[in-house]
C-alpha cells in the first residue's frame, strides 16, 4: 500500500506548487520578491512565519529525540517556541521600525558600513546552509522510509521541485504557500495522533507506564528483525545491550563487526573487559574479538559482565555494577534478536530493546542526553541558551518581520506565532512517548527519527494506518518544503540583494536583480542538495541545534546590542560576531568529526560537552568581545547614532521611522 | 519624510540624545521586566529538577510534575507573557507618543519665542 502515502505527499507538493504559481501571478516588483510588498496581514503573516519555522526537525526530529532521550529532549520544543519571546521583547519591534530588508541591511544601516554588510551576508549563507542540512535529511528519511527509495534519489527529486518553486515565485508566492503549510502541518501532527492513541493509550498512560517500573526497559517481540546500519552511518551503527539479562542473536546473513566493547564507559583502574567475556558463541565457528567477521548462520549470546577493579567487583547502590556489549557494525545487515534463553525459546518476555534507556533515565531530567559527558546541568543550560537566543539568529525568520506594515503589527504577529507554534509543539513529544512503548524496534534500528511516519502503521486497520501514515508523511514533507523554501529565499535574496545588488553591481536594475535572484536560487538549491547527501547519519534535531548555536553566538548579539546599545561600533560588532560564530562553528565541526571518528583525539569530557553544546560560552564570548572592542574603538560610533536609535525605538506615531530601503 | 521627522532633525543634538535616553529607558524597562520572569523560569526549572528530584517526579494525572510543566504547561505560560507584553507595549508606546509630542511642541515654541 505504498501508493497511499505517496498519494498524500504528491498531493501536498502539488498544492504547494499550484498555490505558489497562482500567488506568483500577483507578484511583480522586486519588493514583492524580497519582502512580499510588506502588506501581509497579521494572521496570514503569523501562519506563514509558523509554517516556515516548523521544519522537518520540528515535525519528525523532536518526536525522535524525545523517544530516544526522554525528558531532556523536551527542551527542544520549549526552546523553539520560547525563543520567540526574546525576539518579541527585544528585537521584533525595533527592527521593523528600522525598516531594513535583511540583517545585512540592518548591519549596514546601523553602522554605515558596507564592509559589515559582507560579513553579515556571509553569516546568512553560513547559518542557512547549516540549517538546510537537517531539512534535507528529514525529507530523505521520510521518503525513503515510506517509499523505499534510496536517500540520494529523494534528495535530488525534492530539492529540484522546491528550487524550481522558489525560483519562479520568490517571497510573495511562498507567503501564501507557507500559511497553507502551517495548517497542513498542525492537522498532520494532531489528527493521526489521536487515532493512534485510541489504540496505544493516551499521553499520560505512556508516562505512567514508565513511572511504574523505573528499572524497566521496553521489550521487543521474540525473534525481532533488526536492520543495522554500517560504518558510514556512525554513530548510528550500534547495538548497545542492556546489562539486566543476556540476549541471543542470530546472523542469517552474517555480519562484519567493526568493534565489540563494553556498553558502559570504563573508568580508570577497572579491569578491561574482553570481547570473549561479552560474546559467547552458541552456533557456528566465529571467534569473538574486538573486530570480527560473523559467518552467515552464526548464533551468539551477549552476556552481561560484572565490572571488576583490582580483582574485586564494584558495587553501586548495593549491587554489582554490570555491563553488556556494545557492538558497532562495519556494514549494513540484518540480525534477529531472540530471548535470553536461546533461539527457539519463547518463555517469559521478548528481548530487552537494545539502545533504549531505562524508564527511569528516560522519564526523569538529566538522562542520557544531557549526562553524556557527565555535566548534565551545564549541557542543559547550554542547550537552552542556544535555542532561545538562536531563534533570533535565524536569517529566514527575521526577514519575515519586515512583511509587517509597522512595529506594532510586528509584535502582534509574534504573539500569534507563539500561540501557533505552541499549539503545534505540544503534540510532538506525545509521538515520542507513544513510540517508546508501542514501537521499541525503532530504538534497535537507530531510526527513532521516523517515529511520526511509522507509528500509524501499528493500527489493525491497515488501510487506515496507511492513510494516517500518508498524512504524517505529507506533513513532514510540507515541513521540509516550507523551511527549505524559506532558506532558499533568504540565501538567494542575500546573493541577489546584498552581494549582487549592493556589492557587485550597485547600478543594476531591478529586473537584473530578479534574474540574479533566480540564478542564485538554482545555485543555492544545488549546493544544498550536495550537503544533504553528506548528513544521512546525523540526528535531525541535533543538527538544527547546531545551526541555532552558531546563530545564537553571531546574529543574536549583533541584533541585541545593535538595537539597545549606542556604544556598539562596527569593529566591535564584527569582531564579536566573527569570534563567537566561528569559534562555535569550529567546536561543532570538531564534535562532528570526533563523533564520526574521522578525527581521534582524547579530550576531557568537559571539553567534549562544551564542544557539543557551545552556546554557553559562545554567546557570552561574542557579547564580551563586542563590548571590549567597542569600548576600544568608541571614537568610531556613528555621528548620527541618536537618529538611528530614534528610528529603532520611537513609536511610529512620532514619525522617526523611515524605510532604510526606499522602494 | 513627514513633518514630525523634520522636527526631530531640527532638535539640538543635546535634546535628541536626551529624547533617545528617555525612550530607550521606558521601552527597555517593560521588556526587561517580562524577560526577568522568563529567565527565572528558564534558570529555575533545571535547578528545581536537580535539587528537588522527588518533587519533580511526583505523579500528576499520570505525568511526572516535571514533564507536565515543561511538556504541556510551559507553552501557555509563554503565551500569557507575550500577550501581557504586547498589550502593555501598545499602551506604553501610545503614552510615549503623547508625552513626547507635548515635549517636542513646547520645545519648539520655546525656541520660536527665543528667535
Amino acid at each position: 500500500m505504498t501508493w497511499i502515502p505517496l498519494f498524500f505527499v504528491v498531493l501536498v507538493t502539488a498544492a504547494t506548487v499550484i498555490i505558489g504559481i497562482v500567488a506568483t501571478k500577483k507578484s511583480k516588483s522586486a519588493s514583492d520578491f524580497f519582502v512580499a510588498g510588506r502588506t501581509v496581514g497579521v494572521l496570514m503573516n503569523a501562519s506563514a512565519i509558523s509554517g516556515e519555522y516548523l521544519s522537518a526537525a520540528s515535525f519528525m526530529g523532536i518526536a525522535g529525540l524525545v523517544m530516544k532521550n526522554g525528558y531532556d529532549a523536551l527542551w527542544y520544543p520549549v526552546g523553539y517556541a520560547a525563543g520567540y519571546l526574546f525576539l518579541l521583547l527585544f528585537i521584533a519591534g525595533p527592527l521593523r521600525r528600522f525598516g531594513a530588508y535583511t540583517i545585512p541591511d540592518f548591519a549596514q544601516g546601523r553602522f554605515d558600513s558596507p564592509e559589515f554588510r559582507r560579513i553579515a551576508v556571509s553569516f546568512v549563507l553560513f547559518i542557512g546552509f547549516f540549517y538546510t542540512m537537517p531539512q534535507m535529511k528529514g525529507a530523505g528519511v521520510t521518503m525513503s522510509s515510506i517509499l523505499g527509495w534510496p536517500y540520494w534519489v529523494v534528495i535530488l527529486i525534492v530539492g529540484t521541485v522546491i528550487t524550481f518553486n522558489v525560483a519562479i515565485g520568490g517571497m510573495k508566492g511562498i507567503t501564501v504557500v507557507q500559511a497553507f503549510q502551517y495548517w497542513a502541518k498542525v492537522f498532520a501532527i494532531s489528527v493521526p495522533l489521536f487515532v493512534v492513541m485510541s489504540v496505544t493509550g493516551g499521553y499520560n498512560s505512556q508516562l505512567e507506564q514508565a513511572a511504574e517500573s523505573p528499572t524497566g526497559t521496553p521489550r521487543l517481540a521474540f525473534h525481532a528483525e533488526v536492520k543495522v546500519k554500517g560504518k558510514e552511518a556512525a554513530p548510528n551503527n550500534i547495538l548497545s545491550f542492556s546489562s539486566l539479562e543476556p540476549v541471543t542473536i542470530s546472523f542469517p546473513e552474517g555480519a562484519d563487526i567493526a568493534k565489540v566493547g563494553p556498553a558502559r564507559k570504563p573508568e580508570p583502574g577497572e579491569t578491561a573487559i574482553k570481547p570473549t567475556e561479552l560474546l559467547e558463541v552458541i552456533d557456528g565457528d566465529a571467534k569473538p574479538a574486538a573486530s570480527m567477521h560473523m559467518p552467515a548462520g552464526s548464533v551468539i549470546r551477549v552476556n552481561p559482565v560484572t565490572v571488576m577493579k583490582n580483582g574485586a567487583p564494584i558495587f553501586k547502590d548495593m549491587r554489582h555494577v554490570r555491563t553488556s556489549a556494545k557492538i558497532e557494525f562495519a556494514t549494513a545487515t540484518k540480525v534477529l534478536l531472540h530471548s535470553a534463553y536461546g533461539v527457539q525459546n519463547e518463555t517469559g518476555q521478548g528481548p530487552i530493546t537494545p539502545n533504549a534507556p531505562s524508564n527511569k533515565a528516560w522519564l526523569n531530567p538529566f538522562g542520557p542526553f544531557t549526562s553524556k559527558w557527565g555535566f548534565p546541568l551545564l549541557t542543559t543550560y547550554s542547550l537552552i541558551i542556544a535555542l532561545v537566543c538562536g531563534t533570533a539568529g535565524l536569517p529566514h525568520i527575521l526577514v519575515r518581520f519586515y512583511t509587517n506594515p509597522d512595529g506594532r503589527s510586528a509584535k502582534r504577529t509574534t504573539l500569534w506565532v507563539m500561540v501557533m507554534l505552541g499549539s503545534f509543539y505540544v503534540f510532538t513529544p506525545m509521538w515520542g512517548a507513544i513510540g517508546r512503548f508501542a514501537m521499541p524496534l525503532l530504538y534497535a534500528n537507530n531510526a527513532t527519527d521516523s517515529a511520526v511516519v511509522k507509528l500509524p502503521t501499528l493500527l489493525a486497520d491497515k488501510t487506515l494506518g496507511a492513510v494516517l501514515s500518508g498524512i504524517t508523511s505529507a506533513g513532514a514533507f510540507a515541513a521540509f518544503m516550507s523551511t527549505f523554501s524559506g532558506l532558499l529565499v533568504s540565501m538567494s535574496g542575500a546573493f541577489a540583494h546584498d552581494i549582487y545588488g549592493k556589492i557587485m553591481r550597485p547600478e543594476s536594475t531591478s529586473a537584473q536583480r530578479l534574474k540574479a535572484f533566480k540564478i542564485a536560487a538554482v545555485g543555492v538549491g544545488v549546493i544544498s542538495m550536495g550537503l544533504g547527501l553528506l548528513v544521512e547519519s546525523f540526528d535531525i534535531a541535533m543538527m538544527v541545534g547546531w545551526a541555532f548555536a552558531i546563530g545564537a553566538a553571531s546574529y543574536f548579539p549583533l541584533l541585541l546590542l545593535g538595537a539597545w546599545w549606542k556604544g556598539l561600533t562596527k569593529t566591535g560588532a564584527a569582531a564579536g560576531m566573527l569570534l563567537g560564530g566561528l569559534c562555535s562553528l569550529a567546536a561543532i565541526v570538531g564534535h562532528m568529526l570526533l563523533d564520526k571518528k574521522i578525527l581521534t583525539l582524547d579530550l576531557p569530557p568537559l571539553v567534549r560537552a562544551l564542544m557539543e553544546q557551545p552556546a554557553i560560552w559562545g554567546v557570552p564570548l561574542s557579547l564580551a568581545t563586542m563590548w571590549i572592542v567597542s569600548k576600544a574603538t568608541s571614537s568610531t560610533v556613528p555621528n548620527d547614532i541618536d537618529i538611528k536609535m530614534l528610528r529603532l525605538h520611537a513609536p511610529e506615531e512620532l514619525g522617526f521611522s523611515k524605510d532604510y530601503i526606499e522602494s | 519624510m513627514s513633518e514630525e521627522a523634520n522636527v526631530a532633525g531640527a532638535l539640538t543634538p543635546q535634546a535628541r540624545a536626551e529624547l533617545v535616553q528617555r525612550l530607550m529607558k521606558r521601552q527597555a524597562g517593560l521588556s526587561l521586566r517580562v524577560a526577568a520572569v522568563f529567565v527565572v523560569l528558564l534558570i529555575g526549572i533545571p535547578l528545581f529538577n536537580l535539587y528537588a528530584p522527588e518533587k519533580a517526579a511526583t505523579s500528576e494525572f499520570g505525568f511526572t510534575f516535571a514533564w507536565l510543566f515543561l511538556g504541556v504547561v510551559f507553552f501557555p505560560i509563554t503565551w500569557l507573557l507575550s500577550a501581557f507584553f504586547v498589550t502593555r507595549s501598545d499602551a506604553l508606546e501610545a503614552e510615549i507618543a503623547r508625552s513626547e509630542r507635548e515635549h517636542l511642541s513646547t520645545a519648539k515654541s520655546a525656541e520660536g519665542a527665543k528667535s
